[in-house]
């Protein structure tokens, strides 16, 4: 692959999927022969929304390729809160840095920033719109448990907001996926991911009760519900509720059901779901460090 | 009546005359070509004139202006069925159909308020145009409807 930005999962071909996955897995298997691949890389890491996952794997991927990193820290203590503009801080940074990694609330501010800036950047959240390397560790994850293809998938919850939904939805179009999408309707797919879908001809279907499906799927991926969505809290408890799922749930899945979600949850897996198989989501979490040591390994030039 | 066709259509001497416009979208189409007369240019316009072809149409004249081909291209956004007449000296010298563009930039507002370009950032909106309307090429953001609402003036 050779990508000098990573912006959405449009851009990624199933070729580009399957070369940073199978690094991720040399990576995972060995991953003392990737300790110095990197020694002087720096990664500069400019969050300008809240991040635990995306934040400390890129920190800890990173460090254990050999790098380190360079933080811009929160948004009210940088310069964004003098009034800078975004396109000035990733200019800014680039002399900083070797690669960056974006966090912003706003849908296309990665696109914008990449025509800033010389050294690679990758996407990590931006708004509604994408976060394209959580959908590489949710693929790798999926690979794990339950192979690519001749797959069904069912994906629940916020999938009006939630961009990791966005950027999964388009990465299985690669792939022999059936997807079944499960939301209120106020909260489906937007029109735009509904239109690319269909003109990659995915077989889509969408659905407002899991019941009718969770039989069916060997993968269910659920997102968070997210309360300020809704102008009224009645609202969101009403909606909020038919998309909870517990272990009693679950008895009607097939035995070998893969259950993911890309954190943090609220309470739309109960704590008794942890113990059952099916339970997937802390290691989809953790593989995200192996994977995203793959992407930067390749962004880095670790390839020549 | 022969007044008012001739006043209709008086010829001009130098400039563009856009024809065939859809009934109630000249006004549009000068906001989305920026043509707002502070620059002094002499425009005429037409609305809801009786069209064998359209039933109904505008005709917009510039004088001493002759448009550019991507001025005239974002035309076809709102105004698909456009015919472009090019005057010197009171003759057509050129007269040709408005062609859909791949991608506009700086025309049209993006409807996503959470999108970059709606910020203060140094970015001009751009929208790749789709057979049935337009997507803006930041946030994804497909307007299928009413395009002129969101014409930038």
């Amino acid at each position: 692959m050779r990508q000098d930005h990573i912006i959405s999962a449009k851009q990624l071909s199933r070729a580009d999927i399957e070369t940073v996955l199978d690094r991720a897995s040399d990576i995972a298997s060995d991953p003392g022969a990737y300790a110095d691949r990197h020694p002087n890389a720096l990664l500069g890491l400019l969050f300008f929304e809240p991040s635990t996952r995306t934040k400390m794997s890129f920190s800890a991927a990173i460090k254990r390729l050999g790098g380190d990193i360079v933080d811009m820290g929160p948004v009210e203590y940088s310069s964004v809160k003098k009034g800078e503009s975004l396109a000035d801080t990733v200019r800014v940074v680039e002399g900083y840095a070797d690669a960056l990694v974006l966090r912003h609330p706003s849908e296309g501010s990665a696109k914008m920033a990449t025509e800033h800036v010389d050294v690679p950047l990758i996407n990590g959240g931006d708004g509604a719109g994408q976060h394209p390397t959580q959908t590489l560790l949710d693929l790798y994850t999926i690979r794990e448990n339950a192979g690519l293809d001749d797959l069904t998938i069912g994906i629940m919850g916020d999938l009006k907001y939630g961009r990791t939904v966005h950027s999964l939805a388009y990465a299985l179009t690669n792939f022999d996926t059936r997807q079944h999408f499960v939301s209120p309707d106020s909260l489906k797919l937007p029109r735009n991911v509904r239109y690319d879908l269909h003109e990659a001809g995915s077989s889509i279907k969408e659905h407002t009760e899991l019941d009718d499906i969770l039989p069916s799927l060997d993968v269910l991926y659920v997102t968070r519900i997210q309360r300020e969505r809704f102008p009224d809290e009645s609202e969101y408890r009403e909606v909020a509720g038919q998309y909870q799922i517990d272990a009693g749930t679950l008895e009607a899945a097939k035995d070998d059901l893969t259950v993911m979600h890309p954190l943090p949850r609220v309470d739309e897996i109960a704590y008794d779901v942890d113990e059952t198989s099916h339970a997937n989501y802390f290691q989809q979490a953790h593989n995200a460090v192996p994977v995203r040591m793959a992407l930067l390994d390749m962004l880095l030039g670790g390839d020549q | 009546m022969t007044d008012d066709r001739q006043l209709r259509v008086s010829k001009i001497e130098n400039g563009t005359v856009i024809d065939h416009i859809a009934g109630g979208q000249a006004l549009n189409v000068l906001a989305i070509l920026g043509i707002d007369g502070t620059a002094g240019e002499v425009v005429s316009i037409g609305m809801n004139v009786p069209s064998d072809r359209l039933g109904r149409k505008d005709v917009v004249k510039v004088e001493n202006r002759e448009l550019s081909q991507s001025e005239l291209d974002v035309l076809s956004l709102i105004a698909p069925a456009a015919t472009v007449n090019i005057i010197r000296d009171y003759d057509v010298v050129d007269k040709h159909l408005v062609e859909r563009p791949d991608h506009v930039t700086g025309i049209l507002q993006c409807p996503n308020h959470n999108c970059i370009t709606t910020e203060e950032e140094p970015v001009d909106s751009r929208f790749e145009v789709l057979d049935d309307g337009v997507r803006c090429e930041y946030c994804d953001t497909i307007i299928r409807e009413n395009l002129a609402a969101h014409i930038l003036v």
